[in-house]
């Protein structure tokens, strides 16, 4: 038999069973053994839990995600449930109504999922690759960085600041990804340099 | 936060004002209702609308948007004239006794040198009186009318109860019921807790609120104490982690300074940060800047960086303004002086002031670049939805790049919560299509730009070409990597200053904490605060023991707690000065007659004996501010200002426009109704509600099917005066734009009394865009006016004008 008979399938089978012979035919205990053998998996048994911490507000809860295939392993992993972490001081397992959603947040149907570009006063974007998109971006931030750079203040003390091109940092970045964004913003020199904590 | 989510369990009153934590901070909100059940705590609510969080409250009280310094003056004045001041503590932690100069003053609603012209002080008399010894000079008895004590008493004294009814609307029976409740806690006994939001920041003066608070907490000794604290609940998982790396214009890590152009060199940067005590025999922590300042710029230029160059000091840009904060930023945009802008995940179109001026704004760039996640506002910003984003979509030439970022499902590293806590998480799904890490987009780009320096030369490539980025793979830092390089590591070997034969670190080992940074080009850190986060013995922001000795609140072996994994900030304050326990049942670190010690790390060396050593040492006091001289620009006490737009004139002065040293651009004044202009009679506030976080939870179906459509709240009588049915809809205008939506009539929101007038106010959620799962809606910006904070440039969300009617129906676009 399949074993990934769902239960409601089980029943239907076992009743067809009925009709052909009988239940007492099968005997109890084959029912028992058969119903055993036909029980769905705890569908989190099979998953790889990864610890998290909820990336909306400043509580920080504790999540543990549950992923069908392991980053780690370096498996395509999918994430299938989230729940909060009973072991994390500050919610001790407990989420929100927004925490208690986040997985249709990672799944959310207006995710981005490849480089796009929009030309002046076109009405769409176009589909673009990472090395078109980040080639572009390369040239015109060298070009505006070479034609606007300010080495000197009028006084002639050396200022090196770059105030035409400006850079507006997240909210929910990790401390690494702002850190590197730091030491590339800074030694370009720019500084219109923000992050959400402005508003 | 000065302490921690957890710690909340120790206080016995909750004073929640400026923010509503049971809808926004939900989990956290949970240890407010801890100490309510396990230790008989109160919970006191001070809102303009009765919140959820008001609604499990033990009191609450009604105030008007952008009033809250009144109050806040007015409970000084109250624990003043009722004698509820932790004397002790006000007299040995506080500079109450230091004597100010006698040119210092306030009249008219102003601080002595108030110049109109340039909108600024001349803050030179807002200082103390030295000594030729070059010590602060006191009066330990505050007897002399010139100490703080007494010009702080004659400050507040204008703030009576019948003065903050007239101004705040607040009934002030109400008032004196939550200043009798606060003041129980000037027992060195009784604890209470602040707890705030944007609430207060989001205002013209709003680190005047806070500071406000802050003096009352002082006041009553509950700072530094278990259950105690300012309390700043933060509003996204990682800005406190975002501003603490220095995100910002002016910032370098660690809350250190990028120069000045004043600041021609590095001498002369450095001899504005000695940080010289002013008491004798005190610590004064800043001392060591020079030691993080040398770290840092070792971290960014490595070897390129050195005492000869003055560590490489001009490769750092020096700045012409205070800051090219956002705001400037969008103001240089539409005079079209900016042509490339990024946004990593922001969402700048709904997130900052002026809708209008916003996409005019962007229409300007040349280029503008999105990271992020989700299709956000900000990258469709040239896309017309009709009356939600009425734009000239050929007429807009600006070139749009949007990249697919990761979301932390799918990214390992720190953020750090509102208590300081660095935790790490780890990546448990595969990103979707071509969505990328963050740190790999960055260091492409980069990577492209150093090769085009490379090729070709160009203008100073110096500061690019010499970076340092000794990455195992330089198109992929992980996060490991830049992990390590925050926490600081030897150069060469470092020895133990007390003991030169004693190593602390050998050359390349990761340092233990900022104890062992160096100005001598021997240490490296990009982030000295971060300190002791990955040292020799591995990640201790992954720490993972739960285990709680005593039950205190503290967790100190989970995840890592900067600065050098301490829970609770100026912990050294609970004690005495004699280095005992304020409340013995509360104890957190006390004095054993030899160090410190306890279930904190102290904030204080282990070995500096109380009474010597005062326990604010990041102060060259010593001791903490009720008068805090020239350190912010709109004046060393708190005086009531107006918002940029009120229905009342400022009663001290009604010539003074908001906060008289806010920058103003002309086209943002331009823009502002007049003080009591008739045709925007109602005060108008943003709010979040707890289904939804900003504007990412939209494009979840879940929380869009939860609240699914924007409205404006407001009372039962403006529904009545102006015939606006339950679910109608609506039409909302300030000077500045219109919305559109349906109306939420409550009994939540009740008009005010205010210097006479009756003043209704509308509450406007912020959850909706043009983009998403959920209906097409507005968010408050297409209200709200460009104006922020005169220290922080923070915008005036919180308080402005607007007029409102029933609307037929929605236009059709």
């Amino acid at each position: 038999m399949n074993i990934d008979l769902s239960r409601r399938g089980f029943l239907r089978l076992a009743g067809a069973g009925v009709a052909a012979t009988s239940l007492g035919a099968m005997g109890f205990g084959g029912a028992e053994a058969a119903e055993q053998a036909h029980v769905r998996a705890f569908k989190l048994a099979t998953t790889t839990e990864t610890r998290n911490t909820c990336p909306y507000c400043s509580v920080a809860c504790g999540i543990i995600m549950y992923s069908k295939g392991d980053v780690k392993a370096g498996e395509t992993a999918e994430l299938i449930h989230i729940e909060g972490d009973a072991d994390h001081p500050t919610n001790r397992g407990t989420l929100c109504p927004k925490g208690a959603a986040l997985k249709d947040f990672v799944h959310a149907p207006t995710r981005l999922t490849t480089p796009r570009h929009r030309a002046a006063g076109a009405a769409e974007f176009q589909e673009i690759t990472w090395e078109e998109a980040l080639d572009k971006i390369a040239r015109a931030l060298k070009d505006d960085r070479d034609a606007n750079f300010i080495q000197a203040n009028e006084a002639g003390v050396p200022v090196n600041r770059w105030t035409t091109t400006g850079f507006l940092a997240a909210s929910a970045t990790t401390n690494e990804t702002a850190w590197l964004t730091y030491k590339t913003v800074r030694s370009m020199g720019i500084v219109g340099f923000d992050n959400q904590a402005r508003v | 936060m000065t302490n921690s989510w957890t710690d909340i369990k120790n206080t016995d009153l909750v004073v929640v004002m400026g923010g509503n934590a049971a809808e926004a901070h939900p989990c956290g909100f949970k240890w407010v209702t801890e100490a309510k059940a396990r230790r008989g705590a109160k919970l006191i609510v001070v809102d303009p609308r009765y919140t959820r969080t008001a609604s499990v409250s033990d009191y609450y009280a009604p105030i008007r948007p952008g009033s809250d310094i009144v109050f806040l003056m007015g409970l000084i004045r109250w624990m003043i004239e009722n004698d509820k001041v932790q004397w002790e503590y006000v007299r040995n932690y506080t500079n109450a006794s230091y004597l100010v100069k006698d040119e210092f003053g306030w009249s008219d609603g102003l601080f002595t040198g108030y110049d109109e012209e340039k909108r600024d002080y001349d803050k030179s008399s807002w200082d103390y009186k030295m000594g030729e010894d070059g010590f602060v000079q006191t009066d330990p008895t505050l007897q002399d009318p010139r100490c703080v004590w007494n010009l702080l008493r004659a400050h507040v004294d204008v703030y009576t109860p019948e003065f903050v009814e007239r101004i705040c609307g607040t009934p002030a029976d109400k008032f004196l019921t939550i200043a009798a409740m606060i003041g129980e806690c000037s027992s060195p006994t009784k604890t209470m807790t602040s707890m705030y939001a944007l609430g207060w920041t989001q205002h013209s003066k709003g680190a005047q609120n806070i500071r406000g608070m802050a003096m009352l907490q002082l006041i009553l000794g509950n700072i530094g104490v278990r259950g105690g604290g300012m309390n700043a609940l933060r509003g996204h998982s990682n800005i406190q982690g975002l501003t603490d790396i220095g995100l910002m214009s002016n910032l370098i890590p660690g809350y250190l300074n990028i120069p000045t152009e004043k600041e021609a060199d590095w001498t002369t940067y450095m001899s504005t940060r000695e940080f010289r005590p002013i008491v004798p025999g005190q610590i004064s922590y800043w001392q060591n800047y020079s030691k993080f300042m040398v770290s840092f710029l070792k971290a960014m230029w490595g070897d390129a960086a050195t005492a000869e160059n003055d560590w490489a000091y001009h490769y750092l840009p020096k700045l012409d303004v205070p800051a090219y904060d956002a705001m400037r930023m969008f103001e240089l945009m539409n005079h079209g002086k900016v042509n490339i802008y990024f946004c990593q995940g922001f969402n700048p179109i709904l997130s900052f002031p002026d809708r209008g001026k916003m996409t005019e704004a962007l229409s300007k760039l040349k280029m503008l670049v999105v990271m992020d996640p989700l299709a956000t506002e900000t990258s469709h910003f040239w896309q017309n939805h009709g009356i939600h984003n009425d734009v000239d979509t050929a007429s807009i030439q600006t070139e749009v790049l949007e990249l697919p970022t990761t979301c932390f499902a799918e990214d390992e590293g720190a953020l750090v919560n509102s208590g300081r806590w660095l935790q790490w998480h780890w990546a448990g799904a595969t990103p979707p299509g071509q969505a990328k890490h963050d740190t790999w987009i960055m260091a492409q780009i980069w990577t492209r730009v150093r090769q085009l320096y490379q090729d070709e030369g160009g203008v100073f490539p110096d500061p690019i070409l010499n970076l340092t980025w000794d990455y195992a793979d330089p198109g992929e830092p992980m996060p490991d990597e830049l992990a390590r390089e925050m926490n600081g590591r030897a150069l060469a070997t470092v020895y133990d200053p007390a003991d030169p034969t004693k190593v602390l670190a050998e050359a390349g080992q990761q340092l233990g904490g900022f104890a062992q940074y160096r100005d001598d080009g021997s240490t490296m850190g990009g982030c000295w605060i971060y300190s002791g986060s990955w040292t020799e013995a591995g990640n201790m922001m992954a720490r993972r023991d739960n285990t709680d000795p005593d039950d205190t609140g503290a967790y100190l072996n989970w995840a890592f707690s900067w600065p050098a994994n301490r829970r609770i900030l100026y912990n050294a304050a609970s004690c005495d000065p004699q280095g005992k326990p304020w409340d013995p049942s509360r104890k957190i670190v006390e004095w054993t007659g030899e160090k410190w010690e306890g279930y904190d790390v102290p904030d204080m060396p282990v070995t500096a004996r109380p009474g010597e050593v005062r326990p604010f040492i990041m102060n060259p006091e010593g001791v903490s501010r009720l008068f805090s001289r020239g350190m912010m620009r709109d004046g060393p006490f708190p005086t009531h200002m107006e918002p940029f737009e009120a229905p009342i004139a400022n009663v001290f002065n009604a010539r003074m426009r908001g906060n008289p040293v806010a920058r103003v651009f002309e086209t943002d004044a331009n823009q502002l109704a007049d003080i009591g202009d008739p045709e925007f009679p109602c005060v108008a506030t943003s709010y979040r509600l707890t289904e939804h976080f900003h504007y990412w939870t939209k494009h979840n179906p879940v929380n869009a099917a939860l609240q699914p459509e924007f409205f404006v709240e407001i009372s039962e009588e403006l529904a009545a005066e102006r015939g606006i049915a339950r679910g109608g809809s609506v039409r909302v205008w300030s000077k500045r734009g219109q919305v559109w939506a349906k109306a939420v009539v409550t009994k939540r929101l009740r008009p005010m009394q205010i210097d006479g007038k009756t003043v209704h106010v509308i509450g406007i959620p912020l959850h909706w865009g043009f983009m998403g799962s959920a209906r097409k809606g507005f968010g408050p910006n297409s209200l709200t006016y460009q104006i922020g904070d005169a220290n922080v440039e923070t915008p005036e969300f919180k308080a402005f004008m607007v007029n409102i009617e029933p609307a037929t129906e929605e236009p059709v676009a």
